[in-house]
């Protein structure tokens, strides 16, 4: 029986709670936990090695974690003492809940737009193809690919590649989206095209969470804000407090390096 | 009807479909040939794809059992693996046989040729299709995976298709092997190809006309092979740039 979240008005979309993670010997999350209530965007920030992409990759088990617990829309995610999922059908089934993107886009490249859209809804989500390419197309539409769905990535640039797969991952109709350093790979003149489509889904109220470097961003989408500093939530809070008025040394010291 | 002297015989005589030519001995090798190489290149193929994904994702008994096998047949000569599977197994077999009061068998060569030559053709395919898999950017398998697809249909639709542009240069070669290793079954006494032509130009004397027969054949099947696997290979390609720029 799933466990429904209660804690706000909002249904809760994500939870994470006690997440630790080690790579052999070496403990990359110390016990963080994180909620996402429906609507809202959470973005996690923090220093290179800080354990905020591991901590977002935990989410949908792309990590295993160490121990902790995961739910998704207030169903845990069903584990051995190890961490490791131990209901391989529910895992897939949660995760087609969880649309990802990641930092190299990860577009099939053997695909074309379309079909890389289409891919998921058609043969696992067993959509009549003729109902998955419509919605692949208004979504191509959305992100300003209309022209470009016969395209191959590989003939496609950095940012056009980025939209399209965001549209991928939006075309399973996600209950929320999982964005990984989603503009760090991109060169600086094509992050405005990407920001722009992911601030419209904020704006439309899909629930998110976002492991960003793009500072000014976060504070302009995000509802609560991480900062993660060697494994450990340093503080989070509000945007307004968490860039307006840092409370701990080490965050005033990120702020002033990356600002 | 008795033939003349074969010295006496123009070279298309011999080679013709008439009563004095041995082209249709020859043919018949030729077919032979190819339909073990077909064969065995199947089988092995079937061998390639489920051994990389077992030495891959496979458990520990699985990975060690893999690696024995791929270790051994690849050190040992076919030729050996040949006799070994011709002569040594049958033998086996039939002592037990006869000693639990059962007739003696013996293996058919077409089967043994089959089979033999697919086991070979398994276990380097393997190997060219593992390190084909290991060439696939991870993230585009970490992507559907994310997505929730199953292990089989992450197999079927994603890893196959993106390794097989790597796979084919390797698979290429091999399928020529394959063609060419058909002539080691003529020490069992097989009629392939190389084996007709051993006892048309021995009856004959005229070596020039048959074994360069031969080679022609031989050749034309690598040149169909090299086209047919170019054509394959470009399709695979689709959507890659050209590394050449």
């Amino acid at each position: 029986m799933p466990i429904q979240g209660t804690t706000a008005e909002k249904p809760i979309a994500i939870r994470v709670d006690g997440l630790h993670k080690s790579f052999g010997t070496h403990e990359v999350l110390k016990g963080v936990s994180l909620t996402a209530c429906e609507g809202d965007v959470v973005a996690i920030i923090g220093g290179s090695g800080s354990g905020k992409s591991t901590m977002l990759r935990c989410i949908n088990f792309l990590e295993t974690p160490s121990s902790g617990t995961i739910e998704i829309g207030g169903e845990a995610v069903a584990m051995r003492s190890d961490g490791s999922p131990s209901d391989r059908r529910q895992l897939e089934r949660l995760r087609q809940s969880l649309g990802m993107v990641f930092q190299n886009f990860n577009l099939w490249t053997h695909k074309t737009v379309l079909e890389n859209l289409i891919e998921v809804p058609v043969h696992v989500l067993k959509l009549p193809k003729a109902e998955a390419e419509a919605r692949a197309r208004k979504l191509l539409a959305r992100v300003g690919l209309a022209e470009k769905e016969g395209a191959y990535p590989a003939y496609m640039s950095g940012g056009q590649q980025q939209r399209a797969a965001i549209a991928r991952a939006l075309c399973m109709e996600p209950r929320a989206m999982l964005f990984d350093e989603p503009t760090s790979a991109l060169d600086p003149e094509l992050v405005g095209e990407v920001l722009q489509v992911i601030k419209g889904l904020a704006d439309e109220g899909r629930t998110m969470v976002l492991v960003t470097h793009e500072m000014k961003f976060a504070r302009e989408v995000a509802s609560h804000v991480i900062y993660l500093h060697n494994g450990v939530i340093e503080e989070q809070g509000p945007p307004a407090e968490v860039f307006g008025a840092p409370k701990s040394e080490r965050l005033k010291q990120f702020l002033k390096t990356v600002g | 009807m008795t033939c003349p002297p074969p010295a006496e015989l123009s070279s298309l005589t011999l080679l013709g479909f008439g009563d004095c030519g041995w082209g249709a001995t020859l043919l018949w090798g030729f077919g032979n040939s190819l339909m073990i190489a077909l064969g065995a290149y199947a089988i092995g193929f079937c061998i390639g794809v489920s051994g990389a994904f077992g030495k891959l994702y496979g458990g520990p008994v699985a990975k060690d059992l893999l690696a024995v096998y791929t270790t051994i047949v690849r050190a040992v000569p076919e030729l050996v693996l040949i006799l070994i599977l011709y002569y040594a197994v049958p033998a086996l077999i039939n002592q037990v046989l006869l000693g639990l009061g059962y007739e003696r068998i013996n293996l058919p060569q077409f089967i043994t040729g089959v089979v033999v030559l697919a086991v070979v053709q398994g276990a380097y395919q393997i190997e060219v299709l593992r390190g084909s898999i290991l060439a696939v950017p991870h993230g585009q398998i970490e992507a559907a995976r994310a997505m929730g697809m199953s292990p089989v249909m992450l197999a079927r639709r994603i890893t196959l298709p993106l390794m097989t542009s790597n796979a084919i240069p390797g698979l290429g070669n091999l399928w020529l092997n394959a063609t060419k290793d058909t002539a080691l079954l003529a020490v069992i006494g097989f009629t392939e190809l190389t084996k007709a032509t051993f006892q048309a130009s021995a009856t004959t004397k005229a070596f020039f006309t048959f074994y360069g027969a031969a080679m022609a054949l031989y050749m034309a099947i690598s040149l169909i092979s090299i086209l047919l696997f170019g054509r394959l290979e470009k399709i695979s390609r689709r959507g890659q740039r050209d590394a050449r720029g």
